[in-house]
């Protein structure tokens, strides 16, 4: 296990440098995470441990999100007059964005 | 009596370990009763958990910032969680390439609409043109989306705000709402959930099933790429 959360760190940490280092648009994490992707398929296998790390910590992914949502309490303030019309364009562009996607994809992949 | 109580609460709410400990705990509640409605959306632990620590922080008077000491320890697994994404998506790399036409065509309409729906329907909403500029970005991951929004001319934390709603958004609604307008495909289902609302999305996901986390994940990370592309570009025929 601290192997493989060694090795995730160490991917998290030369996506960031890249990213630093080449001004992508990108959070280094997700650069990470394509490294890590690129890894795995030229070495065509996954190691049992880096697997089950990753699983685990992916299963309580909603956790990690806690401490930044109650953040919002932070700025919650500003969107204090319009509050409800906010809400309401957030919903409906989601309804809208995921059924294009989801439509799109269908679309293409039934031919 | 009473004062050794305040003297206790005194020191230990200014330690990380409480409110580390707190989060824990409260994220433990949340997710039995997530468990125990079946993992019924609306019981979404995130949500949940977070109306409970604010209701918490307000009624002790403690500060985001002190909370946030205590916090960070699991804000920053958010990290390494993301390179973990790597993992899912490997598993299933032989859906990933048979699906390829469907998620490239995917990602860049559903990312226009994404960004340009809120535009429009904030416009006719008469929403102010600050608040329009931090809505743009609000499908794709935090700090991306407070890159955005300051470069151009919105409001980092408040980008912040809605970004987070958007995730719980389509966390609550995202499957459900699939499934309703006849999705079945769980790739697919999971890549619209993910490219939607971005971690949070993909968290409610993995808790579905793993091949909907994986191209949840998966559209996480491509969104997070092409949304900083076009918003710059497009932002200026939209406000």
């Amino acid at each position: 296990m601290i192997r493989a959360m060694t090795i995730l760190l160490v991917y998290q940490l030369v996506g960031e440098a890249l990213v630093m280092a080449a001004d992508l648009p990108v959070p280094g994490p997700v650069m990470g995470m394509m490294f890590l992707f690129v890894t795995l398929l030229v070495r065509g296998s996954l190691p049992e441990d880096v697997q089950t790390t990753a699983q685990g910590m992916l299963r309580h992914l909603s956790l990690l999100f806690v401490p930044a949502g109650v953040g919002v309490i932070v700025h919650a303030t500003v969107v204090a007059d319009a509050w409800i019309w906010v809400v309401l364009t957030l919903v409906l562009s989601a309804l809208l964005t995921l059924a294009v996607t989801g439509w799109t994809m269908q679309l293409v992949k039934g031919r | 009596m009473e004062t050794r109580v305040e003297a206790i609460w005194v020191y230990l709410s200014q330690t990380p370990l409480l409110w580390l400990t707190m989060t824990l705990l409260v994220y433990q509640g949340a997710y039995w009763l997530y468990r125990r409605t079946n993992m019924m959306p609306i019981f979404n632990p995130v949500l949940l958990a977070v109306i409970a620590l604010v209701g918490i922080l307000t009624l002790t008077e403690t500060s985001y910032t002190t909370y946030f000491e205590g916090a960070q320890f699991v804000h920053f697994l958010l990290g390494p969680a993301t390179v973990a994404l790597a993992v899912p998506l490997y598993l299933y790399v032989g859906k990933l390439k048979e699906m390829a036409w469907a998620i490239g065509i995917g990602l860049v309409v559903g990312s226009v609409v994404a960004i340009v729906s809120a535009v429009l329907i904030g416009r006719f909403l008469g929403i102010s043109d600050v608040i329009l500029l931090s809505l743009a970005p609000k499908s794709v991951t935090t700090p991306i989306a407070m890159g955005i929004s300051e470069k151009i001319g919105g409001l980092p934390s408040l980008t912040a705000v809605l970004v987070i709603m958007t995730g719980i958004l389509g966390a609550v609604v995202g499957r459900g709402f699939l499934q309703w307008i006849g999705i079945r495909d769980r790739s697919v289902l999971g890549f619209a959930i993910g490219l939607a609302s971005h971690g949070i999305g993909t968290a409610r996901a993995f808790q579905v099933d793993d091949e909907a986390g994986a191209f949840s994940g998966l559209a996480m990370g491509l969104n997070a790429v092409v949304t900083a592309l076009l918003v710059p570009l497009i932002i200026g025929w939209l406000v």
